[in-house]
């Protein structure tokens, strides 16, 4: 190896440093593998000793290649490019994976295999959640604040190759959680799943990550931080911390899989739903909040509608959301006081919600025609859309007599629905249709047109899934309640089950033809990607560095 | 002019990230200190009753194997203190009732219903032809089929670093409960053990037979039924008056 470092004279000394990390790691894991005598413990280990040898493989042929010369006038863009594809290739595998588990709930005697254990509802339902939320969303999240920290603040992202180690880092976390769910690897907490071998791996990734973003606003060459970084920034730091507290842990033995929460009971109930509800506040809001903030006025061509509310809303949203965490613990053992203090605060995000709803809208002031010609942009701007309704329908759902009928039913599975495909998928489909073209030099998309057939494939499958599921949580809830005149419950669990069926079945097609749209997708970006370059004029950033400092200055 | 000066000094944070970044930690930290840190001070977040003990070595294990299949995703473990609820599943849902549950398995959906209380309220045959296949004694289940946890012997080896470990969190188990942990959970699947040791440690009404019905072995689904067995089962209702001033919270 010191014949290869020693060979290249222009081997940075972050890529060596990270080729130290995949040796060292790879040895650790082997290590750790050998003593282990806990089957789930290995597994993990040798997803770790492939991931680490394939890491220190690739760099060291990037390094022999001479991949790593200092471009520092230049954007980062290839882990953009890397973390677009991974985005669209997680958000096909989680909603695949959601279509399964619809058609299992659907039809039970079909889609089940009773000699396998790892294709059961439990063990991919979190698969489906942690790959929609974390690997899709994720990816969208990293990949998004990337580009847009680098424009906003005309500077190269930090850290040499600092920002790949934060990609391949964060995708090894994904593939550790997911293929550990189906051997049974989770600690049960939701959104958390992953156990503390996991936990920790993500811990530095995110560290990084945050080292990253950091790094690029210091090195900015505007004065200004740009709204969308803010956003970005309170997610990636909120993350950190929610990860930390929620997955405190005790390990059985270091080498051992399982691990046992410092967390029981009551405070473990509320410290998982403060990180619970918080997961959708900093990851799946804030975090796309940033996203809109950048790619709606970049798309409509307009100023953001108020620089005033973005700051009232900004600070209001990450305070209030804080505190929403109890409305998925009303009428339980917790102490009223915080189930009350939970609904009060969850009312109260309606108002700052809605600020980032009407900011975004009222971006396209003076731009309302591109709804009709740009599909691109009526996504966007039907993402929010559905946040608006979403975030109009949590704190509906958090008043304590809602939460009597809705909690523990569908309806719950529809306003997460709504959210995730209506406002988390929508805003990330604009981003990336947005984006594509200008990472791969291509002076427009393949095709508007199948942009067009996604965008009402999408719509028509989320209104027949949350409609569905609407139509099921409160059949299910009226029906859990009702009586007899005799006085005696009128259903048994069972019928409540059964009724739900063709509810169920609406479901797996709405689910479906968002699958679809997705692919139509997929199948357009792949298009644009081989269509010829255009040779574009030299953008911004190449621009020599003390050209910006002057304007900067002016 | 004072107006004016509030916009002007948000520059501040707009123009140093550190400030920008150290805000925002302060403005979200102040929800979860308020909310979540006195629940580990007040004194009545978990009243007082009698009955509640740690989980037996074969509990512990079913409840880890109820964890590694994702039952809590479909069946919460949290009857609320609504009148349909308690008729349907039984008393509502105690903070002590959880106190040992690392981490809660509260749940937060019914695809299938309430668990809280499910101990005792079927036989044990009943739960092993339901897991085998489901939908032989519900025909409208939409629960998936555990067949391959009969088949598979309960692997046992790290049982009393699991207890260790318990221990080492707050759950009372004694030295005692963790040098016969592999003890225990043999005793408990053996209805010819007589098992006065178990039952000296963990009381009298742990229950003990052969939960799965194969005599010659401890199989995944055996540690599994014995958890579902017990659950919401430990506490002495009779002592306990929902109406006492300590109860109110």
């Amino acid at each position: 190896m010191a014949a290869i470092l020693g060979a290249e004279r222009q081997t940075p000394v972050d890529a060596a440093v990270y080729l130290i990390v995949c040796v060292v790691g790879a040895l650790v894991a082997t290590l750790a593998t050998a003593l282990s005598h806990d089957p789930l413990f290995q597994f993990q280990g040798y997803i770790f000793m492939a991931g680490f040898v394939l890491g220190g493989f690739a760099l060291t042929m990037a390094i022999v290649n001479g991949n790593f010369r200092p471009e520092p006038d230049k954007y980062m863009d290839g882990v953009i490019r890397a973390g677009v594809i991974a985005t669209l290739f997680w958000g096909a595998a989680g909603m695949l994976v959601g279509v399964v588990i619809a058609s299992q709930l659907s039809f039970p005697r079909i889609f089940y295999l009773p000699d396998f254990g790892p294709l059961n509802f439990g063990r991919l339902r979190p698969l489906h959640t942690s790959a929609v939320i974390f690997a899709f969303g994720g990816n969208a999240l990293i990949s998004t604040s990337f580009y847009v920290v680098q424009r906003t603040c005309r500077a190269r992202l930090f850290g040499g190759v600092t920002p790949w180690f934060v990609f391949w880092g964060y995708n090894l976390f994904i593939v550790l959680a997911g293929l550990g769910y189906l051997v049974g690897i989770t600690q049960s907490q939701e959104y958390a799943e992953p156990e503390w071998v996991c936990d920790l791996w993500l811990a530095i990734v995110w560290v990084a990550y945050l080292i990253v973003f950091l790094g690029t606003l210091w090195k900015r060459k505007e004065p200004h931080i740009y709204v969308a970084n803010w956003f970005y920034l309170a997610f990636i730091v909120t993350i950190a911390i929610l990860h930390i507290v929620n997955n405190l842990a005790l390990p059985v033995s270091l080498l051992n899989h399982r691990s046992y929460s410092v967390w029981a009971g009551v405070q473990s109930a509320l410290v998982q739903w403060w990180y619970g509800h918080n997961a959708v506040g900093f990851f799946l809001t804030a975090g796309f909040l940033g996203m809109m903030y950048y790619f709606i006025p970049k798309r409509a061509e307009r100023p953001v509608y108020s620089y005033r509310l973005s700051i009232v809303h900004f600070w209001a949203l990450i305070f209030i959301y804080i505190w929403a965490g109890p409305h998925h613990l009303l009428y339980t053992a917790l102490p009223q006081w915080t189930q009350t203090l939970g609904t009060t605060f969850s009312i109260m995000l309606w108002m700052p919600s809605w600020g980032g709803m009407i900011n975004g809208l009222m971006t396209l002031s003076g731009a309302w025609d591109k709804l009709r010609t740009d599909p691109v942009i009526r996504m966007l701007v039907v993402s929010l859309a559905f946040y608006g309704m979403a975030t109009f329908e949590g704190p509906v759902m958090s008043i304590p007599s809602v939460n009597a009928l809705s909690h523990y039913t569908d309806w719950t599975i529809g306003h997460v629905h709504s959210g995730a495909l209506g406002w988390v998928g929508f805003v990330t489909f604009g981003a990336v249709y947005c984006m594509v073209p200008w990472l791969w030099k291509k002076d427009k998309l393949y095709s508007n047109n199948l942009v067009e057939w996604h965008f009402w494939i999408a719509t028509t499958g989320i209104v027949l899934y949350i409609t569905a599921m609407w139509v099921a949580g409160i059949m299910e809830g009226l029906m859990w309640r009702e009586y007899t005149p005799q006085g005696f419950l009128a259903y048994s669990f069972a019928e409540t089950v059964a009724a739900r069926h063709v509810e169920n079945v609406v479901r797996l097609v709405g689910g479906t033809m968002y699958l679809s749209g997705l692919f139509i997708m997929i199948y357009n970006v792949w298009r644009t990607i081989r269509m010829p370059s255009v040779v574009q004029a030299v953008p911004a950033a190449q621009l020599p560095a003390p050209a910006f400092a002057a304007m900067a200055a002016e | 002019m004072a107006k004016k000066s509030l916009w002007a000094s948000h520059a501040k944070f707009e123009r140093h990230s550190l400030l920008l970044l150290i805000g925002i930690v302060i403005v979200v930290a102040i929800g979860g200190l308020v909310e979540v840190v006195p629940l580990f001070y007040i004194q009545n977040t978990i009243e007082p009753v009698q009955g509640i003990r740690p989980y037996t070595p074969l509990e512990l294990e079913g409840r880890d194997i109820y964890i590694r299949e994702g039952c809590y995703l479909c069946h919460s473990q949290m009857i609320r203190s609504l009148k349909d609820e308690v008729e349907r599943y039984g008393h509502y849902s105690l903070a002590a009732e959880s106190m040992y549950d690392h981490p809660f398995q509260w749940g937060s959906e019914r695809q299938g219903p309430d668990l809280a209380r499910v101990g005792g309220k079927y036989s044990d045959g009943w739960h092993r032809d339901h897991l085998i296949d489901p939908r032989s004694v519900v025909p409208e289940s939409v629960m998936p089929p555990y067949k391959f946890l009969a088949e598979t012997n309960l692997d046992f080896h790290d049982i009393k670093q699991k207890l260790e470990a318990q221990a080492t969190l707050g759950v009372p188990y004694s030295k005692d409960m963790i040098d016969n942990a592999e003890a225990d959970l043999r005793t408990q699947d053996d209805p010819l053990s007589g098992g006065t040791a178990l039952h000296k440690r963990y009381g009298d009404k742990v229950v003990i037979r052969d939960f799965a019905g194969d005599p010659d072995r401890i199989t995944e689904m055996d540690a599994l039924i014995a958890y579902l067995q017990m659950l919401g089962t430990t506490v002495d209702f009779s002592t306990y008056h929902a109406d006492a001033p300590d109860n109110q919270r």
